[in-house]
């Protein structure tokens, strides 16, 4: 949790339009602030929007995590 | 001056507070009801402008884009494609808020693609402070060439700001922001060539869309222009980025957030509502309370509305002129409306409560938190809001189902939330317990109807999870695991939004069953009151004679209740109850029984307002009496009570798990566009409830 990134690129066929209109968009920046207890769904901030997706969905974007320093 | 209107179009994403703007623009002076043939709610409400200028406003459903993914949001686009519609604006409003401008502006350049005068009303000023946020308006206005009206619809500012810009809205700018067909400008060179006469984006939403849209030409633009879906998509996403990037170089000049001036209360609630034990925990306690409240609140206004509909009857009885008509009143009419009225008590609480954790942002939550338990069964975490709705009413519920991205999610939802405790059984529930669970408590504190009430929620719930967990494994269909929930922010639930929706909600539920049941209350009192052949015109006579030719001596006093019940088994609902008693019979009721069961199938609540007109056309004193007190001085020949433990129990499941609501039946329909999944709800439903009590009935006497 608390982990940050930069979208690189996804399986544009497995990500729903309503996540691309939320801002999931390859350039931009995504933080994790929350896993659901049992592991699923993650809630994320990406590009500013709030947004909750199942594992299954996450697993199909590229991030690079940034290192923390 | 003859008077002027503006037809107005309000539109925006979920969560900005458009709901808000609206009640502040419009008040009470609202409409609600549905664009034809489909379910999607239509709100219509008229703004003075000025001295002799209105605006007639259509708040259209919460939408992120123009790019359509349900029945909801294709409202919205086929209302702005159609020049001919009636509700077609002169001028749209489009609300965003201060927090989510980004998001918020990608619908904005979309509208704006369409070239209608268009007004941007930035909502939630009050909250810039707080985030650290600054605006600057002028230099937004240039870039986006549009007006707007910085508000927040919570402290009412601004909103004559709104009212001003429409009234005004010729002088505003129809040019689109950015050209979004330069992303594949040979692609769409062609398109222009083919449909000179036509809107480059209208085509473009035609294509990647599923809307209907001059029909004719449809057919012709897909067959000539389409592409791959992968390639539209890809296309979609070119233009999506396209726009962020337009917003991005927009905001980087006219917005200014000063990171370290924000306070966050979000996170730290957060952390706390969706704990892996704490939010699990306060979800719970929220939801006991709910039913607590609803239980223990609604009691007096029920026994209130109860008492007072049956002091009314007898008045009417009493003091109108003897005859058909008087009995029609006191005897169809009075108990019909009782049996509505009685229900507004619980609705009011329950969708007081939904409303409140709607607006305040903590339904998210519990999505987040509910969505890997509930997909165990089947179903999506977004299921667990239709499921709570579903104890007010299955038919918002069904309709709330609609924002479950997956098909298969969506058709289980839809097919087991009838079996959720409505508020339609809790009167029935609510008699039925009172006849036949003593008032007792249990360790002195936990009273056992209130026990009895809450095992059948659970086991509606039960149950509902029992065959979403069959369906989902037996059910065939291959669907993709689409899942997204906006986590809006939190905040302070505002009493007129919740007041508002309270009323709308209510009303619907009022004139929407009220009129079934009041129809039905009428039609019964009739068949109930009328009868064919000798044997009913004649029951003072026949009584009569029976009476004083049998050798036992009878006293005379019993005479007019005998004739009352002769005639009653001799009237047309007599014939028809008696008929169908072979069938019920093994379940422990008789035939009076049978009359309510049936006609509950229009709508379950009928069954006490049923009771309660049979007994009152079957009595023939001015006293009325409360229903509960003449269902439980109702007695078999032998002389044994008709409500019974077994029959009671037996009559508890049977409604517990029968599929008996005729608009339920029909908004699945509606909802699932095909008879195939009503009819099988009405037919394993009704077929378990009548095993289910079968062996109840069988087992306990």
């Amino acid at each position: 949790m608390g982990q940050k990134g930069t979208i690189i690129d996804f399986d544009i066929d497995e990500i729903p339009m309503k996540l691309l209109e939320m801002g999931c968009l390859p350039g931009n920046c995504v933080s994790l602030i929350q896993i659901a207890p049992l592991g699923c769904p993650l809630y994320f901030n990406v590009n500013d929007s709030h947004v909750a997706i199942r594992l299954e969905t996450a697993k199909k974007i590229n991030v690079v995590i940034e290192t923390q320093d | 001056m003859a008077q002027q209107n503006i037809k107005v179009a309000l539109i925006g994403n979920p969560n900005t507070g458009k709901t808000s703007v609206f009640n502040q623009l419009t008040g009470l002076r609202q409409q609600v009801g549905n664009y034809p043939g489909i379910t999607v709610e239509k709100k219509i409400g008229v703004c003075k402008l000025s001295e002799n200028t209105n605006a007639t406003i259509l708040d259209l459903p919460g939408t992120y884009s123009l790019n359509a993914s349900s029945i909801d949001e294709n409202v919205v686009i086929e209302l702005l494609m159609n020049k001919n519609d009636d509700n077609f604006p002169e001028v749209i409003v489009v609300v965003s808020e201060v927090e989510n401008l980004k998001r918020n502006l990608l619908l904005f350049t979309q509208i704006k693609d369409l070239e209608l005068p268009t007004i941007l009303v930035i909502n939630m000023s009050d909250r810039m402070q707080l985030k650290g946020i600054e605006l600057n308006i002028p230099l937004l206005e240039k870039e986006l060439k549009t007006s707007i009206a910085l508000i927040s619809s919570r402290k009412n500012i601004g909103i004559e700001k709104i009212k001003e810009l429409i009234l005004n809205y010729k002088n505003l700018s129809t040019e689109p922001c950015l050209n979004a067909s330069s992303i594949d400008k040979e692609y769409f060179d062609k398109l222009r060539k083919a449909f000179p006469n036509q809107l480059l984006y209208k085509l473009w939403l035609v294509i990647t869309q599923d809307v209907n849209f001059l029909n004719l030409e449809r057919n012709e633009i897909k067959n000539s222009f389409t592409k791959s879906h992968a390639d539209l998509k890809r296309l979609q996403q070119k233009e999506t980025i396209k726009r962020y990037q337009f917003i991005n170089d927009t905001l980087k000049v006219g917005q200014t957030i000063d990171v370290s001036k924000a306070t966050d209360i979000r996170a730290k609630l957060d952390r706390i509502l969706t704990h892996r034990i704490f939010g699990y925990l306060i979800f719970f306690v929220i939801l006991f309370g709910i039913f607590q409240s609803i239980f223990e609140w609604s009691k007096y206004p029920m026994e209130f509305i109860d008492s007072s509909f049956a002091s009314l009857a007898s008045f009417a009885k009493i003091h109108l002129p003897a005859g058909e008509f008087t009995n029609l009143i006191s005897e169809g009419i009075i108990p019909g409306v009782g049996g509505i009225l009685i229900f507004i008590p619980q609705i009011v609480f329950l969708f007081l409560f939904i409303s409140v954790l709607e607006e305040s942002g903590y339904m998210s939550r519990v999505v987040f938190l509910m969505d890997k338990i509930m997909r165990r069964f089947g179903l999506s975490g977004k299921s667990v809001v239709p499921l709570i709705s579903g104890t007010a009413c299955a038919i918002p519920a069904i309709m709330g189902a609609r924002n479950i991205e997956n098909w298969k999610e969506r058709l289980i939802t839809i097919l087991v939330t009838p079996f959720i405790t409505c508020s339609a059984r809790l009167p029935v529930y609510a008699i039925i317990i009172a006849l036949i669970i003593p008032n007792e408590k249990l360790f002195g504190f936990m009273s056992l109807q209130g026990l009895t009430l809450m095992s059948l929620y659970l086991l509606g719930f039960g149950v509902a999870l029992i065959s979403a967990f069959i369906l989902n494994k037996t059910l065939k269909i291959k669907t993709k695991s689409y899942f997204v929930v906006e986590m809006p922010s939190y905040k302070i639930p505002m009493f007129k939004n919740v007041s508002i929706n309270v009323i709308e909600k209510t009303k619907a539920f009022v004139f929407g069953a009220g009129k079934i049941i009041l129809a039905l209350s009428v039609v019964l009192w009739f068949l109930g009151s009328h009868g064919p052949g000798e044997d009913f015109k004649n029951a003072q006579k026949i009584i009569e004679e029976n009476v004083y030719s049998s050798k036992i001596p009878v006293n005379p006093s019993v005479i007019p209740d005998r004739v009352s019940e002769y005639k009653l088994e001799h009237s047309y609902i007599g014939i028809i109850g008696k008929s169908i008693e072979p069938v019920i019979k093994p379940l422990g009721y008789d035939w009076k029984i049978g009359i309510a069961v049936v006609s509950s199938f229009a709508a379950r609540e009928v069954f006490v307002g049923t009771l309660a007109t049979i007994y009152s056309v079957g009595s023939h004193s001015d006293e009325e009496d409360t229903i509960k007190n003449r269902m439980a001085a109702e007695v078999h020949a032998d002389g044994s009570k008709i409500f019974n433990f077994p029959t009671g129990i037996s009559l508890l499941l049977f409604y517990a798990f029968a599929m008996q609501c005729v608009s339920t039946l029909a908004i699945v329909k509606k909802e699932t566009n095909s008879w195939k999944w009503p009819i099988i709800q009405l037919v394993f439903m009704s077929g378990f409830a009548y095993l289910v009590a079968f062996i109840a009935y069988q087992v306990l006497k």
